[in-house]
C-alpha cells in the first residue's frame, strides 16, 4: 500500500509512530531480556511501542512442517493482533520472513485474508532493518567493547536481505570491533524442527559453525535470530567452548554485561 | 546396491556417512572447490542475472508448449535420418534400448554419462540381457568398478578419495596387464584412458545422455570435460541418445544462454571442455559417425509435473550447484539420499518419482536455509517445493502421528494466548530453575533430539509476556 507509506513518511518521526512489538515465541520463552532490549532500542528511536496481548507464536513450526491447517488460525491471530499499528517490529529474521513472505502465500485463495496478510506484510520489519533503515537509530551510550563476530541467519539473509543493517548498527558502538565470520552465509544447522529430527546431521553443521567462530578469535558471537543462537550456544556449552553468545539487540542496548545465552545466571534471578 | 537404491533408510545411511572419514575428506575437498570456482566465475560475469532471466523465460515458454516443441524436435530428428522412440516409463526406455542393442547384435556397449539411464536403472536391464557395459566418463567408470550408484549428478564419484581410486584401479586393472599403482590425478586419467580405448574401438553401441535437445535442428548436445561423449557416440555403429522430455529447447540461439550458465554453475568453468552437437547418423560421404541414430525420450512422471505445484522443478538443467552448496549434502554425500538424484534437487525429485512415503525423510532433512535457491541458475524455489512436499505428506498422513499430534497441540495452545501464557510461564520457570547452576540443561525429557548433540541453554525464568504485564502494572 504505497499511498499509506507516502503519507507516513511525510509526518515527522516525533509524532511517535505506533509500533507493535512481536516478541516471537523463542524470545518470549527463552530470553525475555532480548525483548526488553529491543523495546528499549525502539523507544530510543522514538517509537511508541506496544506489546499486544494476543500474540504467541508466528506459526512457523507448523508451516515449515507442512501443516497448513494448524498454521492458519495462528496467522489470523497475528494479523488481527497487529492490525492497528503503523509498524510491526520483530526481533527475528525468520519470524519476520514468515509474516512478510509466507502469510500472503498462506491465504492465496482467500481474498479478504490475503489482503489483510499483505497489509501486515508491508508494515512488518525485522528489528535491525527497522532500526537501521527506517528509524535511524543512533547509539547514545558506548555499549560493549572488544571483538565480536556475527552470524547471519539464513531466513533473514535470504528472505529479507538482512546483512548490512546489523553491521551498520554495530559500527556505531565505538569500542566494538566486528570480525567477519568465515562462511557466515552457511546454515548453522538449526532449521527449526530439523535439529530435533536429524540431530546427527545438525550437530555436524553446528560444529562447523563453532569452528568458524573459533577461527575469528572473537570472544563474543552476536546474531539476530534466537533459534540459531540457542543452537550454536548449546553446542558450545556441550563442547566446553567459552565464547559468549548474545542477540545483537542486547549489545546495542548496552545489556552486554548480562550472562550470555547458556551462561550460568547472575544471582539476582 | 539394493539398500542404497531405497530412500527409506535415509537415517541409517546418513548416520553411517557422518562416520565415514574417507567420505568426509572427499566431500570436504570437493565442496570448497566447487563453491569457490562458481563464485569466481559469476563475479566475472556481470550479465549473470540477465542470463538467468532469459534462461527461465525460455524454459517456461518451452514447457508451456512442450508438445509442440517435442513434435518439432522429433520431426527434425527423423528428417536427419534418426529414429525417435517415446518411453512413458523407465521399463519402456530400458526395453527400447535393449531391443536396439539386440537388433545390432551388440555384445559391448560404451556409455557416456546419462542421469536418465541411472534413473531407469538401464545397467541392470543391459546386464539381464547379457550385454556388457563400459562407462566412459571417468567418474562413472570409477563407480562402475566399485559397483556403486553415482553420488552426485555431475561428479558421480565425488565421494571417493584419490587413494580409494588408486586401489580400485589396482584391483581391477591387473587383467589389462597393468601392474603398478596410479597415484596422482594424471596417472589415474592415463590409466583409465588406456583401459577405455580398447572399449571405444570394440563397442557395438554407444549410449549417451543429452544436456539439451534442440527443436529447431533436431540435434542434441552433450557437454563433457573428457571428450568421452564424442568417442562413445561416433565410433560404434549405433548411437542411442537417452533424454528426459523436459530437455527440449526451441533454437540453437537459446542454447548459448544455457551453456553460459551450465558450465559456470556446475564447475565454475566458462564453458565445459567439449560441447558436441549430434544431429543424426553419418550421411553419405561423412568420414565418421554411426550408421544408426536413435533418440529415446523418457517421460517417467515428468508430464504429471507439468502445471502442478512442482512444475518449476522441470526447469532444472542438472548443473549440481544446489548439491555443491547444500550444507546437508556436503556432510552426508549423495548415497544417503538413496537414489540417483541427491541434494536439494533430488529431495524434490525422488519423492515425486519414487513416492512420498518411500522417500519420507528427503524433503524433511533440510533446514530450508535457501542457499540452493540462491545459487540455482534456474531460480527454482527448492525450499518452497520441499515445504509443499511436506504438506502433501501431512495431508496423506505419512508424517508420523506423534509429530502431527505434537504440532497440532502446539498450534492449538498458540491459538489460546491466555492458556499459552500460563503454561509457558510455568514451564520456563521450572526449566530455568533446573538449569540455574550451569546455565544450560544437558538433558531434556521431551527434547532428546536437541540434547543429543548440544545443551539447551536455560531460559531466564518468567516469560517476556508475564514480565511485560508486571511492568505495566507497576507503571500504573
Ligand atoms: S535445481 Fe537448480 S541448482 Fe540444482 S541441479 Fe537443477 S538447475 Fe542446478
Amino acid at each position: 500500500m504505497p499511498a499509506m507509506f507516502a503519507s507516513r513518511n511525510s509526518v515527522t518521526w516525533d509524532e511517535r509512530l505506533k509500533t507493535g512489538f512481536f516478541v516471537t515465541c523463542l524470545v518470549d520463552l527463552m530470553r525475555p531480556s532480548v525483548g526488553f532490549a529491543a523495546v528499549d532500542l525502539l523507544e530510543d528511536a522514538g517509537c511508541d511501542v506496544s506489546v499486544p496481548e494476543r500474540q504467541t507464536c508466528c506459526g512457523q513450526p507448523a508451516f515449515n512442517s507442512g501443516d497448513v491447517a494448524s498454521t492458519l488460525p495462528i496467522a489470523r491471530q497475528v494479523i488481527e493482533a497487529f492490525a492497528d499499528y503503523d509498524y510491526v517490529v520483530v526481533p527475528s529474521g525468520s519470524c519476520a520472513g514468515m509474516i512478510r513472505t509466507h502469510y500472503p502465500e498462506l491465504f492465496e485463495n482467500d481474498f479478504t485474508w490475503r489482503r489483510r496478510a499483505l497489509d501486515l506484510a508491508e508494515r512488518t520489519y525485522e528489528l535491525t532493518t527497522f532500526l537501521a533503515d527506517l528509524a535511524g537509530w543512533r547509539a547514545d551510550a558506548p555499549g560493549g567493547s572488544g571483538k565480536v563476530t556475527y552470524h547471519d541467519s539464513c531466513s533473514g539473509l535470504r528472505e529479507l536481505g538482512v546483512r548490512e543493517q546489523p553491521r551498520r548498527l554495530l559500527a556505531q558502538l565505538e569500542n566494538v570491533e566486528l570480525v567477519e565470520l568465515p562462511d557466515s552465509n552457511v546454515c548453522c544447522g538449526f532449521g527449526g524442527t530439523f535439529c530435533v529430527k536429524y540431530p546427527d546431521i545438525s550437530t555436524r553443521m553446528v560444529d562447523d559453525k563453532v569452528d568458524c567462530v573459533a577461527d575469528t578469535g572473537a570472544p563474543v558471537l552476536l546474531g539476530g535470530d534466537l533459534g540459531c543462537l540457542l543452537n550454536i550456544a548449546g553446542r558450545m556449552r556441550r563442547k566446553g567452548v567459552k565464547t559468549r553468545v548474545y542477540h545483537v539487540a542486547e549489545w546495542l542496548a548496552g545489556h552486554h554485561d548480562r550472562p550470555g545465552i547458556g551462561d550460568p545466571a547472575d544471582d539476582d534471578r | 546396491m539394493t539398500v542404497a537404491q531405497s530412500s527409506k533408510a535415509f537415517k541409517v545411511r546418513s548416520r553411517r556417512a557422518l562416520l565415514d572419514n574417507d567420505l568426509r575428506e572427499a566431500l570436504g575437498r570437493a565442496r570448497g572447490g566447487f563453491v569457490e570456482q562458481r563464485r569466481a566465475a559469476f563475479e566475472a560475469l556481470p550479465e549473470f542475472e540477465a542470463l538467468r532471466d532469459a534462461a527461465n523465460e525460455i524454459r517456461e515458454h518451452t514447457l508451456s508448449h512442450l508438445d509442440y516443441y517435442l513434435e518439432r524436435y522429433a520431426a527434425n530428428v527423423e528428417i536427419n535420418g534418426g529414429t525417435v522412440h517415446w518411453a512413458s516409463t523407465a521399463e519402456d526406455m530400458n526395453r527400447i534400448v535393449v531391443d536396439i542393442c539386440r537388433r545390432a547384435g551388440a555384445k559391448l556397449v560404451t556409455k557416456g554419462k546419462s542421469m536418465v539411464s541411472e534413473e531407469t536403472d538401464l545397467h541392470h536391464a543391459l546386464k539381464a540381457a547379457g550385454i556388457e557395459r563400459m562407462e566412459t566418463d571417468l567418474g562413472e567408470y570409477i563407480i562402475q568398478l566399485a559397483d556403486e550408484p553415482p553420488s552426485h549428478i555431475i561428479a558421480p564419484a565425488v565421494h571417493k578419495t584419490r587413494a580409494q581410486i588408486t586401489e580400485l584401479f589396482h584391483a581391477n586393472h591387473a587383467r589389462f596387464g597393468i601392474e603398478g599403482r596410479a597415484e596422482d590425478r594424471t596417472a589415474i586419467v592415463a590409466e583409465a584412458r588406456r583401459v577405455l580405448r580398447e572399449a571405444f574401438l570394440s563397442a557395438d553401441v554407444g549410449i549417451t545422455g543429452a544436456n539439451f535437445l534442440i527443436a529447431e535442428t533436431g540435434s542434441n548436445i552433450i557437454v563433457t570435460n573428457e571428450g568421452n561423449g564424442d568417442l562413445t557416440s561416433c565410433l560404434p555403429k549405433v548411437h542411442i541418445v537417452t533424454a528426459g522430455i523436459e530437455k527440449v529447447i526451441p533454437t540453437l540461439e537459446d542454447l548459448s544462454v544455457f551453456l553460459r550458465l551450465l558450465g559456470r554453475s556446475a564447475t565454475g568453468q566458462e564453458m565445459s571442455a567439449y560441447s558436441t552437437l549430434y544431429s543424426g547418423p553419418a550421411r553419405p560421404g561423412d568420414s565418421d559417425g554411426p550408421a544408426e541414430y536413435h533418440v529415446v525420450l523418457l517421460d517417467n512422471g515428468r508430464s504429471t509435473m507439468l502445471g502442478n505445484e512442482f512444475h518449476e522443478m522441470l526447469r532444472c538443467i542438472r548443473c549440481g550447484a544446489c548439491l555443491n552448496h547444500c550444507p546437508v549434502y556436503s556432510h552426508i554425500g549423495g548415497h544417503a539420499y538413496g537414489w540417483v538424484y541427491s541434494g536439494p534437487m533430488g529431495s524434490v525429485l525422488t519423492p515425486l518419482f519414487k513416492g512420498l512415503e518411500e522417500s519420507y525423510d528427503l524433503p524433511n532433512a533440510c533446514t530450508l536455509n535457501g542457499r540452493c535457491q540462491e545459487v540455482c541458475p534456474m531460480r527454482i524455489p527448492l525450499p518452497s517445493l520441499l515445504r509443499r512436499l511436506r504438506q502433501r505428506q501431512v495431508e496423506a498422513k505419512i508424517t508420523p502421528a506423534r509429530q502431527r499430534l505434537a504440532l497440532s497441540m502446539w498450534s492449538r495452545l498458540a491459538a489460546r494466548p491466555r492458556v499459552y501464557r500460563f503454561v509457558t510461564n510455568l514451564s520456563m520457570r521450572s526449566m530455568a530453575w533446573l538449569g540455574r547452576r550451569r546455565g544450560a540443561l544437558r538433558y531434556l525429557p521431551a527434547g532428546r533430539g536437541w540434547t543429543r548433540g548440544r545443551d539447551m541453554p536455560a531460559p531466564e525464568g518468567a516469560t517476556f509476556m508475564t514480565r511485560w504485564r508486571r511492568r505495566g502494572e507497576q507503571d500504573t
